[in-house]
C-alpha cells in the first residue's frame, strides 16, 4: 500500500479551507499549520500566469526527516505515511532543518508536528480532512498500489509534477498542471 | 466637538460573564497532544447538531460537532445540502472561531453618563429590554411607529423585522440592496420580469461557457458556485473573465480580458453588436421570447469592437473571438450577473446589458445557462395581522427611485437627518447583524444620521464599530448557540434547512428570537409572539411542511419535489414573462416609462487625477465583509489586507514589497491605518486593489484593530444609480502616503 495525494492546480482557488479544516480536525494551535497555500505568479501584465498550490508534508519515500531523527520519533507507518510520535520527540529540530519542503513546525508543547495525511481517519477507512472539505474537489487521495484508486487514475490521465524532485526525496504529493 | 452621542469604545466588562474555564479558547489552546486528539477522534464525538452557516449569506447547511465535554470542536458541511454538497468553505469551517472569539459581546450595554463622560455600563437583560421598550414606545407615540427603521443582515433581521412589523412599521432595509446587488436585480427585473435571487440560479454545473465580469468566483467564496465552477473547469468549459485584475478566476480562464476599469458597459455593448451583426444570436429564442430586437439592433449599430477598443483597451479581435465563443456554446452559456455590482452609478444599465446578452444567447431558462429555481413557502406561525403603516420606505423613494424594489438604505439614512426637518421621518434605528460604518459609504452623512436619531439599538455578536454609536447594545449569541428561522432556499430542488444550538449561549448572550419576543411582550404585542420557545414555531411550521423537528434534527436538510415544472424551457414552449409586454424586454418599456434609457448607453466615468489610482476592492475567500475580521481561525489565515500595486507604479513611488503606506484620496481623507504593499503583476497600473473589510478602528476587536486599511472610509465620492439608488463605489481614487501622517486627534 502506498498512500499519495494529487492536487489539481487548475481547480484550486487557494481558499485555504484545507488549512482551517486541518486545524480544527487535528487541533493545530492557532498560528501554526500543517498545510498551507502557495501562490506563484509569473509574467508581466497582462501576460500573467498564476499557480496556486495547497502544500503539506510530501510523505517522501526517501524521507530525510526520518533518516536524521535521533530518537526514532519520526518514522514511517503502513502506507508510507511519515509520522511523529510526540512523546518520543525531543524537539531537537533536525527534521525541520532536513525537510526541503519546510513542512514541519515546532509545536508549542515541545515536539515537532506536521501533516499525517489524517492517519487517524485513514485507519477508519476515511480520507484526510483537507480532501474531504475542499470545495473545488481539487484533491485526490488514495493508494498508488491500487490502479483503480482515484489518485492512480488521475495521475495516469493528467500531466503532473512534484516539488523539488532534485532533492531525491521521492515525494508522494503530486501537483496536476 | 460635543455631540449627543459620543463614540464609545466598549470597555472590558470584566470576568463576570466568563463561562468558560481555562481560557475562552480552550479548544485550541488546550494541552492535548496528538495522541489525545487521536484518542478523542477514535472514541467518537459526543454530538452532532444541525445548523446552517451564518458567516455569509450563502447559508450552507452543516453539522456542528461537540466533544465529550460538550465543547464545540468543528463544523462540517451537510452532504445533502445543495448549497454546499457536504463541503463548507474556509469561513464555514472556521465558524468555530465566531463562537470562541473572546472579544464577543458578553452582556447588554447601556449608554450612561458617568462623571460627565459617556460610557457603556453593563446591564441585566430586564433593565436593557425595559429601556429599549420604553424608548421605542415613546418614539412611536410621538412620531408614529413608522419612524422606527431596521437595518439588518442575515437571520437576526427575521426576528426584529417581525417585531417592527408588529409595531406598525415596514421601514426595513438591508445594505445588501443599495450597497450590493440591487442594480443587478433591478436590471433583471425590467428585462426578465424577475430578479436574479440568491443563490443565483446559474447552471454552472452544466455550462459550456462561463463569462465573469468583475465577478471573482473563487475569491468570493459563494460555495455552490465555486464548486460548480470547479466542475465546469473539469469538464473543459470555456471561461472568459473580464477584470482589470488578474483574479483567481482569470487565472483559470481561457480568455482574460484585462479591461480598463469603469468601461465594462462598452465591452458589453460591443459584444451585443457582434452577436447581432454577425448573426450569432439565438434567432428562435429571440423571436419567441423577446421584445425590441429591431430597436436594439439599431441602437448598437455603431458600437463596434473597434469603438470599444478605444474605450476598454481590449483588442477588437479578442472582443469578437470571445463573443463567438459565447455563441458557440449557446444556449449553454452564462454571462454571470455578478453580485456586488454597485460600482459606477450606471450599474442597473450594466446589469441590463448583461441581461440582454443572456437573452440574445438564449441562456435564460436553458440547460447550462440559468435554471428556474423553486423554493418551499414556509407558512408564517399564526399571529394577528400586522397593522398597516401610515407610510413606508416606498413613499420616501417613489419619486426618486421608482424602480427600486426594496428599501434603499441610504434613503433611510438621509431621512434620519435633522437638517432636512421636512424629511426627518426616521427617529430611531434598530441595527441587527450589520456593521454600517464599514458598509455604507459617505461616512459623514452616516455619522450625522446616527447622531440625529433619538434612539439607536444595536444587536450583534461582536463589538463592531456600529456598537459605538448605540444607546443600547444587545449581545446576540452566535448561530452555533441558537435556533433560528428555517432556511428555505430557491434551488434546483426546493429545500429547507434547520439551525439548532450545539451549545448553550456563552456569557450573557441571547438569541434574537428571544430578544424580539421579550420586546414584543413589553410593547403589548404578546399576541405576535404566542409561543414559549422558538421550537414551538419551528415544530408548527415543520408540521405544516409534512415533517417534524425530530426529523429535521436528524437530516438537517429536507428536499421537496418541484411543483413549478421543469428546470428549463421545453422546446418550443411559450412563456409569458412578468413584464409590460410579456416578453423579455431588450427594449425596457418600464425604463422608458420612468424616463431612463430604455437601452444601455455607455457614458465615460471620471478618470483618476495624476498621481492617483482607482481604488478597486474585492473579497478574500477566508473573510466575509468586515464581520469575520476578528475571527481567530480566519485571521490566522489572513489578518490584514494588502494594497496590490503594479511593479511599474511601485518603481515610480519607490515602494517595496511588504512596506506599509497610508492611502489618501483627492478629498484629503487618509486611511486610519497603514496598509502593506503587495507588488504584483496581477493588477493594472491605473488601479490599486484591496480586499474589503479590514482596517477596523475598534480596539475591542483585538485581532482586527488597526490591521490593514478600510476601503469604505476612503469612499468620499459615491455615484448614485439614478434607477434604483445604489451607491456606486468604484469612482474613488487614492494615492500613497509613505510618511506617517500627523497624529490624529485621539478618539474619545
Amino acid at each position: 500500500m502506498r498512500y499519495a495525494m494529487a492536487i489539481d492546480t487548475k481547480k484550486c482557488v487557494g481558499c485555504s479551507d484545507c488549512v482551517v479544516a486541518c486545524q480544527t480536525e487535528n487541533n493545530v494551535p492557532i498560528g501554526y499549520c500543517r498545510d498551507w497555500v502557495v501562490e506563484s505568479v509569473a509574467g508581466t501584465y497582462p501576460l500573467v500566469e498564476l499557480e496556486i498550490r495547497s502544500e503539506r508534508c510530501n510523505h517522501c519515500d526517501n524521507a530525510p526527516c526520518v533518516r536524521c531523527c535521533p530518537t526514532g520519533a519520526s518514522h514511517i507507518v503502513e502506507g508510507g505515511v511519515v509520522m511523529v510520535t510526540p512523546n518520543k520527540c525531543i524537539g531537537c529540530g533536525a527534521c525541520i532543518q532536513s525537510c526541503p519542503y519546510d513542512a514541519r513546525y515546532s509545536h508549542p508543547d515541545g515536539y515537532v508536528d506536521k501533516c499525517t495525511f489524517c492517519y487517524h481517519r485513514l485507519v477508519k477507512g476515511g480520507r484526510p480532512a483537507c480532501v474531504e472539505v475542499c470545495p473545488t474537489r481539487c484533491m485526490y487521495f488514495g493508494d498508488l498500489d491500487q490502479p483503480q484508486s482515484e489518485v492512480s487514475q488521475i495521475l495516469a490521465r493528467r500531466k503532473w509534477k512534484v516539488l523539488a524532485p532534485e532533492a531525491g526525496t521521492r515525494p508522494q504529493v503530486y501537483f496536476l498542471v | 466637538m460635543s455631540t449627543r452621542r459620543d463614540f464609545i469604545k466598549i470597555a472590558a466588562t470584566g470576568l463576570g460573564g466568563l463561562a468558560l474555564g481555562a481560557g475562552s479558547v480552550a479548544w485550541f489552546r488546550g494541552t492535548s497532544r496528538w495522541a489525545e486528539t487521536a484518542a478523542k477522534a477514535a472514541a467518537g464525538f459526543q454530538g452532532r447538531f444541525t445548523t446552517y452557516c451564518e458567516i455569509c449569506f450563502w447559508n450552507c447547511a452543516g453539522w456542528t460537532y461537540t466533544d465529550e465535554e460538550g465543547r464545540i470542536t468543528r463544523i462540517t458541511g451537510n452532504a445533502g445540502d445543495p448549497h454546499c454538497h457536504g463541503r463548507l468553505c474556509p469561513r464555514g469551517t472556521g465558524g468555530v472561531g465566531a463562537y470562541y472569539d473572546e472579544d464577543r459581546l458578553r452582556t447588554p450595554l447601556i449608554r450612561k453618563e458617568v462623571n460627565g463622560k459617556q460610557k457603556f455600563v453593563p446591564a441585566g437583560w430586564d433593565e436593557a429590554l425595559d429601556l429599549v421598550a420604553e424608548r421605542l414606545k415613546e418614539i412611536s407615540r410621538k412620531h408614529g411607529p413608522e419612524s422606527i427603521a431596521l437595518f439588518n443582515h442575515g437571520s437576526p433581521g427575521d426576528h426584529f423585522g417581525h417585531l417592527l412589523k408588529a409595531m406598525g412599521s415596514n421601514n426595513i432595509t438591508a445594505p445588501s440592496f443599495a450597497q450590493c446587488r440591487g442594480p443587478r436585480d433591478t436590471g433583471w427585473y425590467v428585462t426578465f420580469g424577475t430578479g436574479v435571487g440568491s443563490p443565483e440560479p446559474t447552471d454552472i454545473r452544466d455550462t459550456r461557457c462561463l463569462v465573469l465580469i468583475g465577478s471573482h468566483i473563487g475569491e468570493n467564496m459563494h460555495n455552490g458556485q465555486v464548486q460548480e465552477m470547479a466542475d465546469a473547469i473539469d469538464r473543459g468549459a470555456t471561461l472568459i473573465t473580464v477584470d482589470p485584475r488578474f483574479s483567481t478566476a482569470a487565472s483559470k480562464s481561457r480568455f482574460w480580458l484585462p479591461i480598463k476599469p469603469s468601461t465594462d458597459l462598452a465591452l458589453l455593448m460591443a459584444w451585443i453588436h457582434v452577436l447581432i451583426y454577425e448573426e450569432l444570436y439565438n434567432r428562435d429564442y429571440v423571436e419567441r421570447y423577446t421584445y425590441g430586437f429591431d430597436l436594439l439592433k439599431e441602437h448598437v449599430w455603431n458600437m463596434t469592437p473597434e469603438w470599444a477598443y478605444g474605450i476598454t483597451t481590449l483588442q477588437p479581435a479578442l472582443i469578437r473571438e470571445t463573443a463567438r465563443q459565447m455563441a458557440n456554446a449557446a444556449p449553454s452559456v452564462i454571462v454571470h450577473p455578478g453580485r456586488h455590482v454597485t460600482w459606477y452609478g450606471d450599474d442597473t444599465q450594466r446589469a441590463r446589458a448583461i441581461a440582454i446578452l443572456n437573452a440574445l444567447l438564449g441562456s435564460w431558462g436553458s440547460r447550462g445557462g440559468f435554471y428556474f429555481a423553486e423554493s418551499v413557502p414556509v407558512p408564517n406561525y399564526p399571529h394577528p395581522e400586522y397593522p398597516t403603516p401610515a407610510w413606508s420606505w416606498q413613499d420616501l423613494q417613489r419619486e426618486k427611485y421608482p424602480l427600486a424594489g426594496l428599501a434603499v438604505s441610504n434613503v433611510l439614512v438621509e431621512a434620519s437627518l435633522k437638517e432636512t426637518e421636512a424629511n426627518r421621518r426616521i427617529r430611531a434605528w434598530m441595527v441587527a447583524g450589520t456593521n454600517l460604518p464599514l458598509t455604507i459609504p459617505l461616512k459623514e452623512t452616516l455619522e450625522q444620521a446616527m447622531q440625529d436619531v433619538e434612539f439607536l439599538l444595536v444587536v450583534d455578536t461582536m463589538p463592531m464599530e456600529i456598537t459605538g454609536y448605540a444607546d443600547v447594545v444587545l449581545p446576540e449569541c452566535t448561530y452555533l448557540e441558537r435556533y433560528d428561522s428555517l432556511r428555505s432556499s430557491a434551488h434546483r430542488e426546493p429545500n429547507i434547512a434547520l439551525r439548532m444550538p450545539a451549545a448553550e449561549p456563552m456569557y450573557d448572550s441571547k438569541p434574537s428570537w428571544w430578544m424580539a419576543k421579550q420586546l414584543g411582550d413589553r410593547l403589548g404585542l404578546g399576541s405576535y409572539f404566542n409561543y414559549a420557545d422558538y421550537t414551538d414555531v419551528l415544530e408548527w411550521q415543520l408540521q405544516q411542511l409534512g415533517t417534524s423537528l425530530e426529523e429535521m434534527k436528524k437530516t438537517g436538510v429536507k428536499k421537496f419535489p418541484r411543483t413549478s415544472g421543469p428546470l428549463y424551457f421545453q422546446k418550443g414552449e411559450n412563456y409569458t414573462f412578468n413584464t409590460n409586454t410579456g416578453k423579455i424586454e431588450l427594449y425596457a418599456t418600464e425604463l422608458a416609462a420612468t424616463g431612463y434609457d430604455p437601452m444601455p448607453v455607455y457614458t465615460p466615468h471620471e478618470e483618476p487625477p495624476p498621481g492617483y489610482y482607482r481604488l478597486i476592492y474585492g473579497r478574500a475567500p477566508m473573510h466575509t465583509f468586515s464581520r469575520t475580521a476578528n475571527n481567530p481561525n480566519l485571521t490566522d489565515l489572513m489578518d490584514q489586507n494588502d494594497v496590490w500595486v503594479n511593479p511599474r507604479v511601485a518603481r515610480l513611488w519607490g515602494l517595496e514589497n511588504g512596506q506599509y503606506v497610508y492611502l489618501k484620496n483627492p478629498e484629503g481623507i487618509v486611511s486610519s491605518f497603514p496598509i502593506r504593499v503587495r507588488i504584483t503583476e496581477r493588477i493594472r497600473w491605473d488601479s490599486v486593489y484591496m480586499v474589503h473589510g479590514f482596517g477596523h478602528s475598534w480596539k475591542k476587536l483585538s485581532r482586527a484593530y488597526g490591521k490593514g486599511a478600510n476601503d469604505t472610509e476612503l469612499m468620499s465620492k459615491v455615484t448614485i444609480d439614478p434607477v434604483m439608488g445604489g451607491t456606486g463605489m468604484r469612482g474613488n481614487f487614492v494615492t500613497f502616503v509613505t510618511e506617517e501622517p500627523v497624529a490624529k486627534e485621539a478618539e474619545s
